[in-house]
């Protein structure tokens, strides 16, 4: 099984893209799935992932690249949830949910005055195996300049994440970040839409980071972490729907949730299974 | 000198969770927050710091506050700030470095040696590398005031730092904090428990909701001003004053 994977990624371009698309979208969606988590914005993952589909339909009717349409959409839902948020006595997660669900159908709409069905299905679920070169080059360009930001702004995203009443005490303007990471989010969901789709993105973001969490006492260190998982992850999940003819992107999201439910059980800051023995 | 004019918080936009608050303090010195529960102390510090949309205005020798924010510490009450961060001792200590870094200034060797000393400071030292969740309640506050201490902010803000620690980070933090009144500095403290109010506090902020009083604790920290910010139900007995519950 596994060396008839290897001759497929030797045999055919379809596979070696798919690998490295995949492997790529894994170790940034954890990287940017850290802040993500710490912040308590795992639902607002879930919501730009889904608002991006608007985008990509409205790219596919006026003939734009895919990821101009998506991007501007992800912020803009990024946008009306920070606004209703800030502006009523209505419940960051209520806002979330009502805009979500409004691009999704939207999107679902437009997706189809566009009358493109197949489209529709591997946005919502991925077909990391019909991933063109010109795609393979974005997601990586894509994810360098995301992880370099990442990089660049370390201390800011860390503090903000950690402390933001300090960090706006002493002048920082803490919002800036928050629209900062919200383009980050951005950008990873239109380029994991490739791999998993729009559905399941939010599994990329958060179950390799979540993971690190439970085995980590350093932010630098969760990232770490979480990004070599969600590659790890992503490789073996291809190589699973690769040998077993299953959808690549929901066995990575399997693959992922696997390794999670094994470190909730084993990992030294959970220790249910060292609490369990000494009980016995 | 500090100057605070007007502040008025509303939450619901009907009514004011601190209504039209001014005072003055013109010495540095150690300023006890005083209040009832729910009455506006920590919202109050946050709407003078503009953390929450406020009205009025705050000036710290005679510049407005948001000219001089570099030089103000703020340290949220504990149980505010999340406890599980995957941040160690050390690293959260060193955040009272940023305000003076540069967007792509990293901490340098020199920086974490002041890290180290600002923990020697607060006993904490040999707990550097732990993740803050593993510390106690008046260990974390320790190494809030280490965070506060590299700073070198000149007005410094602290939310109920003495809730839930024991008595000997209480006394570690009070050295520290008498310690940067005698460098010149102004420190507002939202603090609940009146029988240490005479002992640590030059000064006292006496609100409910609005301002009761301002002034030097001796002046100010009355029998009539405490029954009007708490009620008929304060008990006050020479020195010692306790808050018995509304019955």
């Amino acid at each position: 099984m596994f060396t008839k994977f290897i001759d497929g990624l030797i045999e055919y371009h379809f596979l070696q893209n798919a690998l490295v698309t995949a492997t790529v979208i894994g170790i940034v969606s954890g990287a940017v799935g850290c802040f993500i988590i710490l912040r308590g914005m795992s639902l607002m993952g879930d919501a730009i992932s889904h608002a991006v589909l608007p985008g990509v339909a409205v790219s596919y009717i006026l003939g734009m690249n895919f990821f101009i349409g998506a991007i501007a959409f992800g912020l803009l839902a990024s946008i009306i949830i920070t606004f209703i948020s800030n502006n009523s006595t209505i419940k960051n997660d209520t806002a979330i949910g009502i805009t979500f669900s409004s691009f999704l159908a939207l999107g679902v709409i437009l997706i189809g005055v566009a009358n493109s069905s197949t489209d529709l299905f591997h946005i919502l679920f991925g077909n990391v195996l019909a991933v063109q070169d010109f795609d393979k080059w974005l997601t990586i360009g894509i994810s360098v300049l995301v992880l370099a930001i990442i990089a660049i702004f370390f201390k800011q995203l860390l503090i903000t994440s950690f402390d933001p009443m300090m960090a706006k005490a002493f002048g920082m303007n803490v919002n800036a970040y928050h629209y900062l990471l919200m383009i980050l989010l951005t950008l990873v969901s239109v380029t994991a839409m490739q791999s998993v789709g729009t559905i399941l993105i939010v599994a990329m973001l958060i179950t390799p980071a979540a993971t690190a969490y439970l085995y980590t006492k350093r932010l630098s260190s969760m990232i770490l972490l979480s990004s070599l998982l969600g590659g790890a992850t992503s490789v073996i999940g291809l190589f699973i729907g690769y040998s077993f003819n299953i959808a690549a992107g929901s066995s990575i999201v399997i693959t992922s949730a696997i390794v999670f439910l094994i470190s909730f059980f084993i990992s030294p800051k959970q220790q249910i299974l060292r609490k369990k023995v000494l009980s016995v | 000198m500090l100057e605070v004019k007007n502040i008025t918080v509303t939450y619901d936009g009907l009514s004011n969770a601190v209504d039209d608050v001014s005072f003055r303090i013109d010495q540095p010195s150690l300023v006890g927050i005083l209040g009832p529960n729910g009455a506006g102390k920590s919202t109050m510090i946050k709407g003078i710091l503009k953390l929450i949309p406020s009205q009025g205005e705050t000036f710290y020798n005679n510049s407005p506050l948001k000219k001089v924010q570099k030089k103000i510490a703020y340290v949220e009450q504990k149980s505010a700030i999340d406890y599980t961060f995957p941040i160690t001792v050390k690293e959260c200590v060193s955040l009272g470095l940023y305000p003076s870094k540069k967007v792509f200034q990293k901490i340098s060797t020199a920086d974490w040696k002041q890290v180290d000393v600002a923990l020697e400071k607060v006993r904490m030292l040999e707990y550097k590398n732990k993740q803050i969740g593993e510390l106690s309640g008046g260990q974390f506050q320790r190494v809030l005031i280490a965070r506060t201490l590299i700073q070198r902010a000149d007005l410094i803000f602290l939310d109920e730092p003495f809730v839930g620690i024991d008595a000997t980070s209480e006394k570690i933090i009070m050295n520290i904090l008498y310690g940067f009144r005698n460098l010149g500095k102004t420190i507002m403290i939202v603090h609940h428990d009146l029988s240490k109010v005479e002992q640590y506090f030059g000064q006292l902020v006496i609100i409910d909701k609005r301002l009761i009083a301002c002034g030097a604790t001796k002046d100010v920290f009355t029998e009539e001003n405490l029954i009007r910010a708490y009620g008929s139900s304060i008990i006050v007995k020479g020195s010692e004053k306790q808050c018995l519950p509304n019955l």
